[in-house]
Formats: C-alpha cells, structure tokens, sequence
C-alpha cells in the first residue's frame, strides 16, 4: 500500500520510487469500495484524474519536478470553480453548470503537481453544519455511517478520512472546514482572511469566508497551505505580504509558547469533548507551553452577529442566480416573473431562509437595529480577541460542542443546527487564523477535535501548538 | 429591538428578494424567522454607543496594481452554459408590458 499523506506520496512520486498512476489507482479503488456509503463526491473525476496522473509519471520520467504535492490525490469541495467541470456547490439551482474558468487555489493545486480526483459534496451554497442540506442527499460519517460528517465542508472530510482523496480543500465561513475535520478525525485549517485567495470560490459570505485544506496530518496543512497561499491579483482582498513557510514554523517546539485557555468560554461542550480538551491542555503544558488564563466577553455574540451578517450578505451574493447567464431557469410570462420562480425552484429551504433572514436584516426600517448593530458585535469580538492575545499566542477551545451526531436529529430546528458552530464562528467574523487538530476519541468511540485560535496572520504559532499536539497523540507520519 | 416579525413583513422581504413563496411558506417562514429574531434579542443587551462598525476583517484600504491586460472569458464558453441565448446576447423574457 502507498502512504496516506500528502509529504510522502510527493517525495516518493518525486524521487521516482513511486508512481502517481499507482497512487491514484488506490484511492480510485477505495472509492469504487466505499463511495456508495459515504456519498463524499458529486463528481469523481476519474478520466481527467488518470490523465493528470500520468502526465505526472511522463514529467519525472522526462527528468522534471513536477512540484511539492507530485501525484497528491485531492478532492475539491464542489464550490470551487473548474473549468469545463460541473460546479454545482450542491444545488438545482447549478446542476450542470460548467465554470468557464478555474479557481485560483485549484490552478495553484495542479500547478504543484496534484491530481484532482473529484467534487465534494456540501450543505448547499455552503449553508450548514452537517451536509444534510445538499440538493444531492447528504454525506455519510466514514467512522459511522449513521451520523453525519459535519459541514458544510463534510465531503472534503469525509473524502480524506475515507482516504478517497491523500488531502482535500473546503471553504470556512462559520465553521465549514473546522466542525467537519473535527467530526471526520482529520486535520482541518481556517487561515487567516485574505492568507488564500478566493478567486473562483463561489461566494457565500465574502468577508467570513475563506478556502483551507483538510489533511491527515499538521504538516500536509503546512504543506498545503504553502502552495494555496499568497497574493492574487484576482482577488483584491488576499493579503500582499509573503508569508513565512509554515512547514518550517513546525520545526520549533512549543516551549514557552503561551496558550490560552478562554474562561468565559460559552458552555455547552459535552463532557468527552471537554475532557479531551484538559487532555490537550495537559499535552501543550507537558510539551513547554505556558497556560494562561483569559476573557473574550464577547464570544458568545458571536452567534448572534454571524447569523446576521452571513445571511445578510449571501441575501446579496445569491441574487445573482437570477436564470439569466447561467444554472437554472423557470420559464414564466416576464422576466420578475422568471426570477421569482427560478429562485424558490432552485434553491433548497435553508438557503431561501436565509436569503430571507439577510434581506430582512438589511431592509429599510431594520439595517440599524439587526445589521448595523451586528457589525459593532462584530467590532466587539474582534477587541476581546486582540485583548486576549496580549496575554496569550494560541487559544485552545473545543471545535464542535459534540461528537458526529446521527442524521436527522437537528434537522427540524435551524437554530439547534447554528450552535454547532459556536466555538469555531468567533473566528470568522474577527478574521483571524484557527485550526481543528483530531485529538482522541470521545462518545462512542468517535473522532473529538481540538480548535487551536491565533490573532492575525498567527499561523506559525498555531501550527507550532497544532504540531505538538499531534507529537502528544503519536500520530503516524 | 424591533417588534415581532409579521406576516406582511416576510411578504414584502419575499418581494424584495425575488422568491416566490407560496402562501405556506410564508407562514412556515415567519414564524422561523421570529424564533431566530428572538434568539438574536441578545445583543440588545450590550452598550454599543461609540463603537465602530467592522465592515472587513482585514485592514486594507486603496488597493491598487498596475492595469495589466489578462484574458477575458471566451464568450461563446459563457453564452453556451446561459439558459438562452441569441446573437450573442443573452435572452431574457419580456420585460416590460407585463408587471407582475
């Protein structure tokens, strides 16, 4: 068998002892065995998959490097745009619909040598924490088939802990790669706002929302992270500066690292996630790091702020799905017409709640008292945060309050669903780095992530904190 | 906050975002819409006088670069993958004469 991580099928395929032909045929072979249980996939790719495959044999073969992720199988979650490759971000609303141009982290995945094996399933547009809400039928847990994988990124982790894909991508902007790689046992990273560009990922909420990768290990992110990264003309918001490499940041241990733990966290952590958290405490102190005590009084606003300044501007992202230029069309006697019966036709009932939440919140008579206020909260949390790290390099919480939950068990209460995603939402509307590390097991025997939070552009640190986690756990490289 | 969300007020946002609802959903969707208001009642509690609006997480501003010619898309690729096309145009209903 060839091995797991991204680090080594790239040094094998590289050094010739390996072919990327092999490698893919593996996975290619554990998707033909599992795919039809887990449903990680919209699509897979299997033709243009064995292409790239062998274009990368034919360059080593020539003598050339093909790039530091050489015959890395990688799943792509199904909101990035391939080009001439249905994009459906798991909606009617764009089956079918053929991207006429590529995503930048998807160019910069191929440019490095990796094989794109296929699309991953979603919550549609991205809108969810379990994957349930996919016009598709939703993706199944690989550790229990009867539980979800979280989402809204759940087939991206569901791909690499089903080892279908060696590394996936996923979009973050509540929670939507930390809460599915903390379910799924798998490394899941939220970088910093404009750390990736987000040229060619179809917008949800555009400034919460960022592209990171899913791994089996601290170093893949690392490694990933180093290739997707950087500035990008095509998006006016990545950030300009270089950053350091992160695969060097994790050579340094984590003595006197200062780690943070939140004492006004909101509660509501089941009790195996809470304990496994102590444990990772522990590990860190036991590794060198200080412990700290520190507030952020206004994380649990948190919710509240998300919840309408995500809908408020997917209300305006998604009003350009309007049957004109592309995806879906219900035919009526006038265009108004036409739109409005495209749009409830096209979009699932989570995505039209939403829809309805933002245009409310940015309505006449109520933008003040619901998105006007929330962008203050926002400025709140964003203080408290910078407050804390004063104190503190790292932040340790839980990523998700539980377990996988079973199918079906949130699905009636939308608001039960939002607080899957109170730990890791914060995050997101400071615009800062954090990352889900799998640390044990908790209920059942099932994956328990740990969320390691940094202030901006505090990737190396929190690598670093994530690195030693992994070293506490023994994980197998 | 505000008053409690009535069914005239989703009738009018379902306007406002171009969604058809039909009259169950109306129903269905106001009364989800107040549940979630009455959660977010939370922030109310908090003093917010003076306190600046965060409108992007990341503190950039004038972003400027060279203008630089780039390809565009092909437009026969973009027409192809529209609902309806003519003469390299888009085609759309009629949109006027029939108000709705």
């Amino acid at each position: 068998m060839t091995p797991r991580t991204a680090i080594q099928i790239a040094a094998g395929v590289r050094a010739g002892t390996l072919k990327a032909a092999d490698v893919l045929e593996e996975h290619l072979a554990r998707i033909d065995a599992r795919e039809s249980d887990v449903h990680a996939f919209n699509l897979v790719m299997t033709d243009q998959a064995r292409a790239a495959a062998a274009a990368i044999d034919a360059a080593v073969a020539a003598g050339n490097d093909p790039g530091p992720l050489a015959g890395v199988p990688v799943a792509l979650k199904d909101n990035m745009c391939t080009h001439g490759i249905p994009t459906t971000c798991s909606s009617k609303m764009l089956q079918g619909w053929k991207p006429p141009y590529d995503a930048t982290a998807v160019i910069r995945l191929a440019a490095a040598g990796a094989v794109a094996v296929g699309k991953t399933n979603l919550d549609e547009f991205a809108m969810g924490s379990s994957t349930e809400n996919s016009a598709f039928g939703p993706t199944r847990n690989p550790h229990d088939l009867s539980r979800v994988p979280g989402g809204s990124s759940g087939g991206s982790a569901a791909a690499v802990a089903a080892g279908f894909a060696s590394v996936s991508l996923g979009s973050d902007t509540g929670g939507s790669i930390r809460q599915p790689a903390a379910l799924c046992g798998v490394v899941g990273v939220k970088p910093t706002y404009g750390y990736v560009s987000r040229y060619g990922l179809v917008a949800f909420a555009s400034s919460l929302d960022q592209i990171g990768p899913f791994t089996h290990t601290v170093e893949d992110s690392a490694l990933l992270l180093d290739v997707i990264g950087g500035h990008d003309i095509l998006d006016s918001t990545s950030i300009p500066a270089r950053q350091p490499s992160l695969r060097d940041a994790i050579k340094q241990d984590v003595t006197g690292l200062r780690v943070g733990r939140i004492t006004d966290l909101p509660e509501g952590a089941d009790p195996d996630v809470a304990e496994r958290l102590e444990a990772a405490f522990d590990a860190l102190r036991a590794a060198g790091a200080t412990i700290v005590d520190v507030q952020v009084p206004a994380f649990s606003y948190g919710l509240t702020a998300y919840y309408l300044i995500a809908p408020a501007e997917a209300s305006s992202n998604l009003a350009r799905y309007d049957g004109v230029r592309y995806g879906l069309r219900v035919n009526a006697a006038d265009t108004n017409a036409m739109y409005g019966a495209t749009r409830v036709a096209g979009f699932g009932e989570e995505v039209q709640r939403r829809i309805m939440l933002g245009t409310y919140a940015l309505s006449a008579g109520y933008y003040d008292a619901y998105y006007g206020k929330a962008l203050k909260v926002r400025r709140l949390i964003a203080d408290d945060f910078d407050r804390a790290y004063q104190h503190a390099d790292v932040l340790l919480t839980p990523t998700s309050p539980t377990v996988a939950f079973p199918f079906g068990s949130k699905s009636d209460n939308p608001f039960a669903m939002y607080l899957c995603d109170v730990y890791t939402i914060p995050t997101n509307l400071a615009g800062h780095p954090a990352m889900s590390v799998p640390f044990g097991t908790g209920a059942e025997g099932l994956p328990v992530g740990v969320q390691i939070l940094a202030g901006t552009l505090g990737e190396p640190q929190m690598f670093r904190a994530a690195a030693a986690l992994e070293r506490a756990m023994g994980v197998s490289k | 906050m505000s008053q409690r969300i009535t069914t005239a007020d989703v009738v009018k946002v379902a306007k406002l975002a171009r969604l058809d609802l039909d009259p169950e959903a109306i129903e269905r969707t106001t009364a989800q819409l107040a549940g979630m208001l009455e959660h977010f009642a939370d922030i109310d509690a908090l003093d917010l006088d003076g306190v600046q609006p965060m409108n992007q997480p990341y503190p950039l501003t004038n972003v400027f670069r060279e203008d630089i010619i780039l390809v565009g898309l092909d437009r026969e690729e973009v027409l192809a993958a529209a609902p309806e096309a003519e003469d390299g145009r888009f085609r759309v209903p009629p949109i006027l004469g029939l108000d709705s």
